[in-house]
């Protein structure tokens, strides 16, 4: 019989300090992937740390300009939160790819972040967005940016006992909007093999002040594409700046072969993919 | 060490002792035998044990069974009002749109709560919202098709209700 016990914090300090007396301990939001691999036999923590008692974590403010989307917020809650859809689309549409409707009402973008799968939706959206994860611990609250979070697959720069409280994104910009597409081999219920997510900012004039474009899938994490950005950056869009957009995408895929997805396919459907969605934040841009 | 969870189920109080890892699932079909819920993958990928928690439809075999103290449990023996069947179970019998039954309760559970929230959905979004369920012997033609009737029937009740 497992010695594993459950803890219900109320407060962040609560929840850092089970943590830190027990190094055994996994801290558990929606529990989609962590109580998956506690049932396989992959981990058997010492201690199961429940996000979802702590008010402050639940939910998405509106926090000095911009959203903090706290740790334990399920991802269907993000479509209900107008301001944020709005603002960041991508991002939103990006959490609800994520698994069915079941999942997403205990599924979290903190959780899909930590989990560090390589294939994650919401990262390349929330990478995209820029969105910086805000961590507590033992040595104090620190932030990093979501794109500096995942190391290898399964793997994050958390240091031990340390554990995401939310994930902040921009407020709502002028001309300024993103998207995120994902291709699998199903329509639903199915795990990306290539993902983009972009994000544009678009000058007066109609061309583009800013570029984030980021990719989930074609390597062991999530990565800033930022030559493909730049390539955008100062052009109105023509064919030739997509073009270069698109080569600057392509290399820096590292895809793995495997039965879902050969390499070639992923690295060619990156490039598809990008220009996609780099259209679609460009208008939602022009709209916002 | 076994702990204590008090939770309502299907409208009434239940307290019940679990093990810190049990799932939600186990908890409904041993401790409180509610057997309807069933574990098909245990991975959430078929919805068999799918559940309302705090009104929200989740895989039961993916909630530790302690998530549940303070939190309202709804599973499919609620559904039905005694012998009165709810328009999603009927239209169920009616459409034949099942053959093993297995991952009946999560489709009965899951359309139920798409039709509380949309009287009205499009096919397409009938598909979408019912994707983390599997059904390995029907088809879904015959459950989607049930699931509309079912729809139909509940926005004339409520249009008789209004009259």
């Amino acid at each position: 019989m497992s010695t594993m016990t459950f803890h219900a914090p109320a407060t962040v300090a609560e929840a850092c300090a089970l943590l830190a007396a027990e190094p055994g301990a996994r801290v558990l939001a929606g529990g989609t992937d962590l109580i998956v691999q506690m049932r396989s036999g992959r981990i058997a923590p010492a201690a199961v740390i429940d996000l979802k008692r702590i008010g402050a974590l639940s939910g998405v403010r509106e926090q000095a300009g911009g959203f903090v989307i706290g740790a334990a917020t399920r991802c269907t809650a993000l479509k209900e939160h107008a301001a944020l859809a709005a603002a960041h689309p991508g991002v939103v549409e990006a959490a609800n790819l994520i698994g069915s409707v079941q999942v997403r009402n205990r599924a979290t973008v903190a959780g899909n972040l930590c989990n560090a799968s390589p294939a994650a939706d919401s990262v390349p959206a929330m990478i995209a967005a820029g969105a910086v994860a805000l961590i507590a611990g033992p040595q104090g609250a620190r932030e990093l940016p979501v794109e500096h979070l995942p190391q290898s697959p399964g793997r994050t720069a958390l240091a031990p006992g340390e554990f995401v409280t939310a994930i902040r994104l921009p407020g709502k910009a002028a001309h300024s909007s993103d998207a995120y597409q994902r291709l699998t081999p199903r329509t639903e219920m199915d795990i990306a093999i290539v993902g983009v997510g972009a994000a544009i900012t678009l000058a007066g004039d109609g061309s583009c002040a800013a570029a984030r474009i980021a990719l989930g899938a074609v390597g062991p994490v999530a990565v800033l594409a930022e030559a493909a950005g730049a390539a955008l950056v100062g052009t109105r869009f023509e064919a030739a700046a997509l073009d270069r957009m698109a080569e600057a995408v392509q290399a820096v895929c590292k895809p793995i072969d495997d039965k879902r997805g050969s390499a070639a396919y992923r690295t060619a459907m990156a490039a598809v993919l990008a220009r996609r969605v780099v259209q679609i934040a460009r208008e939602r841009a022009g709209e916002a | 060490m076994k702990m204590a969870v008090s939770t309502t189920v299907n409208g009434d109080p239940r307290a019940f002792l679990c093990e810190p890892g049990e799932t939600l699932l186990e908890a409904l079909r041993g401790t409180l035998g509610l057997t309807g819920a069933k574990e098909g993958c245990g991975t959430g990928d078929c919805g068999a044990c799918t559940v309302m928690l705090d009104g929200e439809m989740v895989c039961s075999c993916l909630v530790l069974a302690p998530e549940a103290e303070g939190r309202r449990v709804e599973t499919i023996e609620g559904v039905a009002e005694g012998s009165d069947l709810h328009p999603v179970q009927r239209q169920f019998l009616e459409h034949g749109a099942l053959q093993c039954g297995f991952c009946t309760p999560g489709f009965i559970v899951a359309a139920k709560a798409l039709l509380e929230r949309d009287p009205d959905p499009s096919e397409h979004d009938l598909r979408y919202w019912l994707a983390g369920n599997l059904c390995r012997c029907t088809g879904y033609d015959k459950i989607v098709r049930a699931v509309q009737d079912a729809a139909a029937e509940m926005r004339q009740q409520a249009r008789g209700d209004a009259a």
